[in-house]
């Protein structure tokens, strides 16, 4: 009788053991390389910055759309307390979404409740100088490691179990004015990152991390030095001082083993006197060999920038039947499509008001204006310092065929302050100030009909926004507004179906994942994450 | 910092981690207090009269300042004019550096580096700017032409200006409250608004402030029972508006709900012209403005 009862007990202690082991394996699947590379048979997760390797930030959820969106309701919220910019895009893997925040933070949520599993702070060094906010825009993951990138220029992998750090690696020696900012992006087993500090005079680089170990694979310098191509596009010693930093996150072509980067603007910021020539590679594409770091080509947007263009915007792959295309919506105005094969410009067209240039090269690359360069008086010039766009994430729907990206309308007057490079030290060899125009600034997200450069419809937002956007299946496209809300509208025809006021601007690009076999959308504003799903 | 931190619970997994962070934080602080005791006994501007020192500052002054206190430190539509010899918050070369230090909390000034639009200034890049500052700045206080006591009269008397405008508590509320624009404004943008209101108006700081950036301009709606409004836009996004009407009523509507709704990127305020307000008049009423707003 006892033997029996304790038999009992045993069994089901042991059933016990086996049901949470199994949950434990649900939660705790190991992300291999493979399961990036097919991420779009896991629609349910968003396992990298962009949603997948193309950087489309499209996914093929349809649970919420056009006809339910109107229900949305808020399901959870997750504080950060953090002030400053919170430009996190979550990663959701298994019923656990990890992002990061200001300060570099980072988290592991219950994705069902926001509950927090575990939290990270780095304790960062008191003299970085970061150039434009505390920020940090996301994580990567592969095996059972989630890597960051800091501000004081490190990379980390975090034990995506416990947030504890697995390794620790200095890129870089912060205190010349590096930091990073952006998602790493995982190929194979490399941990790929880019440096920001065009505001800093540095020498920008994108590097590759063993993401066992974080041993250094390889480092491309996007400024080339001496005795390599394009160093003949620096005046005398500039190139040391160059810029072109790499801090959003890039995309891969695993068909041809590619992996595309973009770069920002030249240093010092608006004042090309001391730097004369293109500045290779700054404002650039840069198609790179992931494995050694090799460039195989190279496609420069704005050449010797004198108005902060950084080219850092997402390069996202189109394919349209045999033609395979980067298409970037760049923050010099112009969208520009590129054949990701050969680096050769298909064509580049406005989507916003430009007035620094009112020509084109036979290549078809729109050409400076020469009296567009910055004055000691001032010189109006769009778009303004901010860009036409910038950081924020663009999407292309392939139902619709449309490519979506949020439009700034802001003009600035660009003045010269000239300064001597000092390292670490602020290099901008300039000022901005808005323009004393009568009109206020506007944005508005726009849908960009990728075979004509035509906009078929936009929606304008009150002021200009920082948000991105994300599409789904749902025939959705979701945005944020300065003014704090956070909308969903028909992809089709830009017509707001739902909105839900966030409280504070939103200064980040939203993504979507499903739980339970319920679709959530998550955006980040103020200082805290918020998740949406139908009741 | 500190308050970030009490909402974890000890005895948790990570408990640990924020304990150290905790005790880090507790450093981080207790070398911040030795900086600030540090930088509290350095009143004193190591560049005074260093002509070198302004001249870098000068280009600090344009990457970081120019944008609210314009090119030439002169002021703008945004910034007080940094030229006069009198600032409102603190002379003294160490008033000015916890100004642009710390900032000016309930005012646009941000604290050093949280601008969003230069990337931060060390402590030596902060004297150089203020050893700009002073040698751009007048040598005295600007003596007030005008007579202050008439231009008080005016304000609440035949100029009318108190029927929208609040001075220390007693005037209308429909456009901006004075009682400390002249030591925030220049005095050019001031004459200017009185002339020409619409040409500029009030401006927002930047987009981190878009969320409070009141611009004054002039709205009007028709509500769903057909009822007409007009007056200022107090806030809007784009599915809802709050303004207070010309009677100094708060309305705050829901823009699908409203039969018509139209904005103006003007002011309700008339312009002053020369037969409106003479140019003596005029100047007594900015003795009157720039009298309160030195107080």
């Amino acid at each position: 009788m006892r033997s029996e009862w304790i038999k009992k007990i045993l069994f089901a202690a042991t059933t016990a053991m086996l049901v949470s082991s199994v949950a434990v394996c649900e939660a705790g699947a190991q992300v291999t390389a493979q399961r990036l590379l097919d991420s779009g048979k896991e629609p349910q997760n968003w396992l990298m910055y962009s949603g997948d390797y193309a950087g489309r930030r499209y996914s093929a959820l349809e649970q919420i759309n056009i006809s339910n969106a109107a229900k949305l309701v808020p399901k959870w919220a997750y504080q950060t307390m953090a002030g400053g910019k919170f430009e996190t895009t979550l990663l959701a893997v298994d019923g656990i979404v990890y992002g990061t925040g200001q300060d570099n933070r980072a988290f592991a949520l219950d994705a069902r409740s926001g509950r927090p599993i575990w939290q990270y702070q780095r304790a960062l060094p008191s003299d970085i100088r970061p150039c434009c906010g505390r920020v940090n825009r996301g994580l990567a993951i592969l095996g059972d490691k989630v890597f960051l990138g800091t501000l004081d220029a490190h990379v980390i992998a975090l034990d995506a179990k416990t947030g504890n750090a697995v390794w620790d690696i200095t890129t870089v020696d912060y205190r010349g004015g590096y930091s990073i900012t952006l998602a790493p992006l995982v190929i194979k087993n490399l941990v790929i990152i880019g440096v920001s500090g065009g505001e800093y005079g540095i020498r920008g680089f994108i590097d590759a991390y063993d993401a066992e170990t974080g041993e250094r694979k390889w480092r491309f310098y996007t400024v080339p030095g001496p005795g390599e191509p394009g160093h003949e596009t620096w005046e005398s010693e500039s190139w040391k001082i160059g810029g072109a930093p790499a801090w959003i996150t890039g995309t891969f072509d695993s068909a041809t083993n590619t992996t595309f980067w973009t770069t920002g603007n030249p240093s010092p910021s608006n004042r090309g006197e001391g730097r004369a020539g293109d500045n290779l590679y700054s404002n650039s594409l840069l198609a790179l060999d992931p494995d050694t770091g090799k460039l195989k080509w190279y496609y420069q947007f704005s050449k010797h920038d004198e108005h902060d263009y950084d080219a850092t915007q997402v390069p996202v792959m189109v394919d349209q039947g045999e033609k395979h295309l980067i298409m970037q919506a760049n923050r010099d105005g112009f969208f520009y499509v590129v054949d990701r094969r050969s680096g050769k410009l298909v064509y580049a067209t406005p989507f916003a008001k430009v007035t620094w240039s009112d020509s084109k090269d036979p290549n078809g690359t729109p050409i400076a204006r020469k009296d567009a360069s910055p004055t000691l008086e001032g010189n109006r010039v769009c778009p303004g310092a901010a860009g036409a766009t910038n950081w924020m994430s663009p999407t292309y729907d392939p139902q619709t065929q449309l490519f979506y990206v949020t439009a700034r309308e802001q003009c600035d007057v660009f003045s010269t302050a000239p300064q001597a490079y000092e390292a670490g030290h602020a290099y901008y060899g300039s000022a901005y100030f808005p323009n004393d125009d009568a009109a206020p600034f506007t944005g508005a997200l726009r849908a960009i009909d990728p075979n004509t450069g035509k906009i078929k419809w936009e929606w304008k937002h009150p002021s200009p926004t920082w948000s991105g956007v994300l599409s789904t299946a749902g025939g959705l496209v979701f945005t944020g507004d300065a003014e704090g809300n956070f909308i969903a509208l028909e992809a089709a025809s830009g017509k707001a179906l739902w909105h839900f006021q966030c409280g504070a601007s939103v200064y980040s690009s939203p993504m979507t994942f499903e739980m339970d076999g319920k679709q959530y959308v998550a955006v980040a504003a103020g200082s805290a994450l918020f998740t949406f799903a139908l009741p | 910092m500190f308050t970030a931190r009490t909402d974890f619970r000890p005895g948790r997994v990570w408990s640990r981690r924020w304990n150290l962070c905790f005790l880090c934080a507790c450093g981080v602080l207790a070398a911040c207090g030795a900086a600030a005791i540090i930088l509290r006994a350095q009143d004193k501007n190591p560049f005074v009269g260093d002509a070198k020192a302004a001249k870098l500052g000068e280009s600090q002054f344009r990457a970081n300042c120019a944008f609210c206190h314009g090119l030439g430190a002169r002021g703008g539509g945004r910034g007080p004019d940094l030229t006069r010899a009198q600032k409102r918050h603190g002379n003294a070369d160490g008033d000015l550096y916890r100004t642009i230090n710390e900032g000016v909390p309930g005012t646009a000034m941000p604290p050093n580096g949280a601008t969003q639009q230069g990337v931060g200034m060390t402590e030596e890049e902060i004297w150089q700017v203020i050893a700009y500052i002073r040698s751009v700045q007048a040598k005295a206080p600007a003596q007030i032409m005008g007579n202050a006591a008439h231009g008080k009269e005016l304000f609440y008397g035949n100029a009318a200006c108190s029927t929208c405008h609040m001075i220390q508590g007693k005037g209308g509320r429909l456009g901006p409250d004075l009682s400390t624009t002249s030591s925030a404004r220049s005095t050019d943008y001031l004459v200017e608004s009185v002339r020409n209101p619409s040409r500029r108006l009030a401006q927002g700081i930047s987009e981190a402030m878009k969320e409070f950036s009141q611009e004054y301009e002039t709205v009007t709606v028709v509500t769903a029972d057909g009822t007409k409004l007009m007056g200022v836009v107090l806030n809007e996004d784009n599915f809802t508006l709050q303004m207070m009407d010309t009677r100094e009523e708060l309305h705050l509507l829901q823009k699908d709900k409203l039969q018509s709704y139209e904005k103006i990127r003007g002011s309700l305020m008339p312009p002053y012209d020369q037969k409106m307000l003479s140019d003596k008049d005029l100047q007594d009423l900015m003795a009157y403005l720039l009298a309160v707003g030195a107080q």
